[in-house]
C-alpha cells in the first residue's frame, strides 16, 4: 500500500503563521486550489466579455465601430486561448485537481507543497504576462488561438510584435506552472494514498484528473517547443517554421522554414489538450451522476479503462486538425481512423452515465442539473465530431461556423457545464456555506437552453457554408438573408448566458457570507472529501489521525443499509456486504 | 514523425506496463483490493524525479522530431559541421555523471569525506561541460548572421541551451545538498538527495549523449 509519503502525526504539516502564510504565501493545497480558481475564473470573464464584444459585431456588423477588424481577430485569439488554457485547463487541474486530490485520496496536502505553491505563483505571472499584450503597442496577437504561422508573427497581423512574444512567453510560463503542479498531482495520487485507497477504489474524478495530467505532463512540452522556435523566429529571424515570404511587397530575410512543422507540433498538443479538460470533466461528472442518482456508477472498471485508452489514444490522433492543410492520403486515412477509434472509449462512458441514471432515485438538485446538460451537450458535440473526423466530410465543413459550433459544444459548453456543477457540488465543503438553489436552477436552465440557442444554429449556418473567422459577411451572395437573422438571435441569446454567469457570480458571492450553514454531508455522499473532521476542512484536512478505507467510492443504495450511502471510511459490515454484491458469496 | 512514432510506441509502452503493473482488473464493489500499484518501494522525490524525467524525455524527443521534420521538409538546410570540442565535452558529462554516483554510493557507505570530495568533482566537471559547451558556441559561430542562415545551428544553440538550463538546475539542487553538507546534516538525509543528483546527472548524460548522435549521424 501507497501509505508511505505523509503519515499520521499529531502536528499539522507545515503549519502556517499569519494572514499572508496562511491565505497569499499558503502551502495547503485547498488555498492554492481557491487562488487558481478565482484566478482562472477571473481571467475567464475577460474572455467571455471579448466573446460578447466579436458576437455584437457578428449579430450587428458596424453597429459597434470600436470592434473593428484587427480588435476583432484580437479578441477571438485572446478568447480561444484564455478559455482553453488559462480557465480550463488551469481550473480543471489546478483548481479542482488541487482541491480534490489529497481529499479525496485521504492525504494531508500534496507531496511537494512548496512547488504545489510555485506553480500558482508562475501561473499567476503567465495570466499577468499574456494580460499585458493588452496594454503594449500593437496591442494583443490576432494571429487566431492556433498561432499559424507565418502569418502569427508577419507585420500585417494585428499584435505581430510585442503581443505575439508576449503570448508566446506565457504560454512557455504557464507550461512551466503546469509541470509544478503536475508532477504534484502524479506523485501524490501514485504516494500518498491513505490506507485502503487503492488505485480501483478511487474516485473517478481523481482517476479523470490523474490521467489528464499525464496528457499535460507529456503533451504540454510540444507547445513549448513550439513556443520557443517559433519566438526565435520573431525575435532573432530564424526560419524553423518562416519560409521565405514577401510582406508588403518585401522580401523578408525569412527561408525555408516548414508552417506545418509548427501545426503538427502545435496539434500534437492541441488534441490531447482536447481530452486534458474533458478527462477531469469525464470523471467528475461520473462523480456527481452517482451521488445524486444515489446509485454506484454503472460499470467502474470499464470507466477507468476507457480513461485510459481515451488518454492513449488521445496521442495519435492530432493531424485531424490538419486535413485541409493537405496530407499523403494514407495519413489521412490513418487519422480518421484513429479519431473514429476513440470515440468507442468515449461512447462507453456516455451509455455508462446514461445506464447510472437509469432506475436510479434521481434528485435534480443544481450540481445533477448541470451533470445531466452535459450529458446532452456532450453527445451532441460527440456526434458533430464524427462527421468532421472524416476527411471527406471535414474538407467543406471546416473552415465554416459547422466547426465552431463543433467544438464549443464538445470543449466549450459541456466542460464548463461540468465546471459548474462541481462548484456547485463541492460548494458547500470548500466554503461551509451553501448557496441559493433557486438562482443555481435559474443559472442552469438560462445556461444549458442559451447554449443551445448559440450553437445549434450555428451547425445550421456552416452547413449553408458560413464561413467561420471572418469580421463581416458583407453582402455574400449566396447566403440567405436569414443568415443575418440567425446571427442577430445567436448574438442575442450569447448575450443573455453572459449575463446567467452574474446570477453565479451573484449566488457564489452573497452565499459566502449570508448561505445558511452547511452541514458536512449535505449530499450525503460516499467519497472522502465528506468525511472530513471540519467543514471546510482544516488545515492537514484530518485531525490527528488518517482516514482508512475499505470500500470502493459508489455504496449507494446498498440493500439492507440503514442509510442509501456508506461512505468509504465505514469498516465492511461482514453481513452487509460491500455494494451491489451484498449478499453474494465474495 | 518517425521519432513522433517511437516516442508514441514509448508512450504505449509506458502505459501497457502501468495496466498490467498495477492490475487494473479488481472488482471493488466486491471489496477486492488487489487493484493498487502495490507499495511502491520509493521516496516521493524520486516518483516526482521520474515523472520530470518522463517531461524532459518529451520535450527533447519533440525537439529531435522538429529537427527531424525541418531537415526533410524544410529548405535550405546544411548539415552542421561538428566540432571536435563536443567529444571532449561528452566525456566531460560523463567523468560528472560517474562523480555523482561516487558520491551517492560512498554516501551509502557513510564515507563522508570521501563522498562530499566526489560531489565537489561532480559539480565542477559539470562546470566544466557548460563552459565546454559555450565554447563550441564560439567554435560553431556565435553570430545572428549564423544562426538566422542555418537551421542546423540554430537547432543547435536551442537543444544545448536546453540542456545546460537542465544542467544549471541540477546544479541548484546540488549547491543545495553541499550546503546542507557543510551544515552537518546526517549523512544518512543526504544519501537520498545525492541519489536523485546521480540519477539525475546520469539522465541527462543520456539526453545529451542522444542530442549529439542525432547531430552527428541524422
Amino acid at each position: 500500500m501507497a501509505y508511505v509519503a505523509i503519515a499520521d502525526r499529531d502536528a499539522p504539516i507545515h503549519d502556517p503563521h499569519g494572514f499572508i502564510e496562511k491565505y497569499i504565501w499558503s502551502q495547503d493545497h485547498k488555498v492554492i486550489a481557491i487562488q487558481y480558481a478565482v484566478v482562472a475564473i477571473f481571467v475567464g470573464l475577460i474572455a467571455l466579455v471579448l466573446s460578447g464584444l466579436m458576437r455584437l459585431q457578428l449579430g450587428f456588423p458596424d453597429e459597434f465601430h470600436f470592434v473593428d477588424p484587427n480588435r476583432y481577430y484580437q479578441f477571438i485569439t485572446m478568447h480561444g486561448m484564455i478559455m482553453v488554457i488559462y480557465l480550463l485547463t488551469a481550473l480543471f487541474l489546478g483548481g479542482f485537481g488541487n482541491y480534490l486530490i489529497p481529499l479525496m485520496c485521504g492525504a494531508r496536502d500534496m507531496v511537494f507543497p512548496y512547488m504545489n505553491m510555485l506553480s500558482f505563483w508562475v501561473y499567476l505571472l503567465a495570466v499577468l504576462v499574456l494580460l499585458a499584450s493588452f496594454f503594449v503597442p500593437g496591442g494583443p496577437t490576432g494571429a487566431g488561438w492556433t498561432l499559424y504561422p507565418p502569418q502569427a508573427v508577419l507585420p500585417g497581423t494585428p499584435g505581430s510584435g510585442l503581443g505575439i512574444i508576449l503570448m508566446l512567453a506565457s504560454l512557455a510560463i504557464f507550461i512551466v506552472a503546469f509541470t509544478m503542479g503536475g508532477l504534484n498531482y502524479v506523485t501524490t495520487v501514485l504516494q500518498a494514498r491513505c490506507r485502503g485507497m487503492t488505485l480501483m477504489r478511487m474516485p473517478l474524478s481523481v482517476w479523470g484528473i490523474f490521467m489528464a495530467t499525464i496528457l499535460g505532463l507529456l503533451a504540454f512540452p510540444a507547445l513549448f517547443v513550439s513556443a520557443i522556435m517559433m519566438t526565435l523566429d520573431g525575435t532573432l529571424g530564424t526560419s524553423f517554421f518562416m519560409p521565405a515570404v514577401a510582406s508588403m511587397g518585401e522580401n523578408l530575410n525569412y527561408d525555408g522554414g516548414s508552417p506545418l512543422l509548427f501545426q503538427h507540433l502545435f496539434w500534437f498538443f492541441g488534441h490531447p489538450e482536447v481530452y486534458i479538460v474533458a478527462l477531469p470533466a469525464f470523471g467528475i461528472v461520473s462523480d456527481l451522476l452517482s451521488t445524486h442518482a444515489r446509485k454506484n456508477i454503472f460499470g467502474y472498471r470499464m470507466m477507468v479503462w476507457a480513461i485510459l485508452a481515451i488518454g492513449g489514444l488521445s496521442f495519435v490522433v492530432w493531424a485531424h486538425h490538419m486535413y485541409v492543410s493537405g496530407m499523403n492520403p494514407y495519413f489521412g486515412f490513418f487519422f480518421a481512423t484513429t479519431t473514429l477509434i476513440i470515440a468507442v472509449p468515449t461512447a462507453i462512458k456516455v451509455y455508462n452515465w446514461v445506464l447510472t441514471l437509469w432506475k436510479g432515485n434521481i434528485h435534480l438538485r443544481v450540481p445533477m442539473l448541470f451533470a445531466i446538460g452535459f450529458i446532452f451537450t456532450f453527445i451532441h458535440g460527440g456526434l458533430t465530431g464524427l462527421f468532421l473526423g472524416n476527411v471527406t466530410v471535414d474538407l467543406p465543413l471546416s473552415d465554416t461556423y459547422f466547426v465552431v459550433g463543433h467544438f464549443h459544444m464538445v470543449m466549450g459548453v459541456s466542460p464548463i457545464l461540468v465546471v459548474f456543477g462541481a462548484i456547485y457540488h463541492w460548494y458547500p465543503k470548500i466554503t461551509g456555506r451553501m448557496y441559493n438553489e433557486t438562482l443555481g436552477k435559474w443559472h442552469f436552465w438560462l445556461t444549458f437552453l442559451g447554449t443551445y440557442a448559440i450553437y445549434l444554429p450555428m451547425h445550421y449556418l456552416g452547413i449553408l457554408g458560413v464561413p467561420r473567422r471572418y469580421y463581416a459577411l458583407g453582402n455574400t451572395e449566396f447566403l440567405p438573408e436569414s443568415v443575418h437573422d440567425v446571427n442577430a438571435a445567436i448574438t442575442i441569446a450569447a448575450l443573455v448566458v453572459a449575463g446567467s454567469v452574474l446570477i453565479f457570480m451573484y449566488n457564489m458571492i452573497v452565499s459566502l457570507k449570508s448561505g445558511p450553514k452547511a452541514p458536512p454531508n449535505p449530499w450525503k455522499a460516499t467519497t472522502l472529501e465528506w468525511q472530513t473532521p471540519d467543514t471546510p476542512p482544516k488545515h492537514g484536512n484530518w485531525g490527528p489521525k488518517l482516514p482508512e478505507v475499505h470500500r470502493w467510492a459508489y455504496d449507494y443504495s446498498v440493500p439492507g443499509a440503514p442509510d442509501d450511502f456508506i461512505p468509504q471510511n465505514v469498516p465492511v459490515d461482514p453481513k452487509l456486504g460491500v455494494g451491489r454484491d451484498h449478499g453474494r458469496k465474495h | 514523425m518517425s521519432n513522433t512514432a517511437i516516442f508514441i510506441a514509448l508512450l504505449t509502452g509506458v502505459v501497457v506496463w502501468f495496466v498490467v503493473a498495477s492490475r487494473l482488473t479488481a472488482k471493488p464493489w466486491r471489496g477486492e483490493t488487489k487493484g493498487d500499484v502495490g507499495a511502491i518501494p520509493l521516496p516521493a522525490a524520486r516518483i516526482g524525479l521520474w515523472a520530470f524525467m518522463a517531461v524532459v524525455t518529451s520535450l527533447f524527443s519533440l525537439f529531435v522530431s522538429a529537427y527531424a521534420m525541418r531537415m526533410h521538409h524544410g529548405l535550405g538546410w546544411c548539415h552542421l559541421t561538428i566540432p571536435n570540442l563536443l567529444w571532449y565535452n561528452s566525456l566531460v558529462l560523463l567523468g560528472a555523471s560517474v562523480a555523482m554516483q561516487l558520491a551517492s554510493s560512498l554516501a551509502g557507505r557513510g564515507r563522508r569525506a570521501t563522498a562530499r570530495t566526489a560531489m565537489l568533482a561532480g559539480g565542477v566537471l559539470t562546470i566544466g561541460f557548460l563552459v565546454g559547451q559555450i565554447l563550441a558556441w564560439q567554435a560553431i559561430g556565435p553570430s545572428l548572421y549564423f544562426i538566422q542562415g542555418s537551421p542546423a545551428i540554430a537547432f543547435f544553440y536551442v537543444l544545448t541551451t536546453l540542456h545546460g538550463l537542465h544542467l544549471i538546475g541540477g546544479l541548484y539542487v546540488l549547491g543545495r545538498t553541499m550546503g546542507r553538507f557543510n551544515a552537518g546534516a546526517e549523512l544518512l538525509d543526504l544519501r537520498q538527495s545525492l541519489s536523485l543528483c546521480a540519477t539525475y546527472w546520469h539522465f541527462l548524460l543520456l539526453v545529451w549523449l542522444a542530442v549529439f548522435g542525432v547531430l552527428l549521424f541524422l
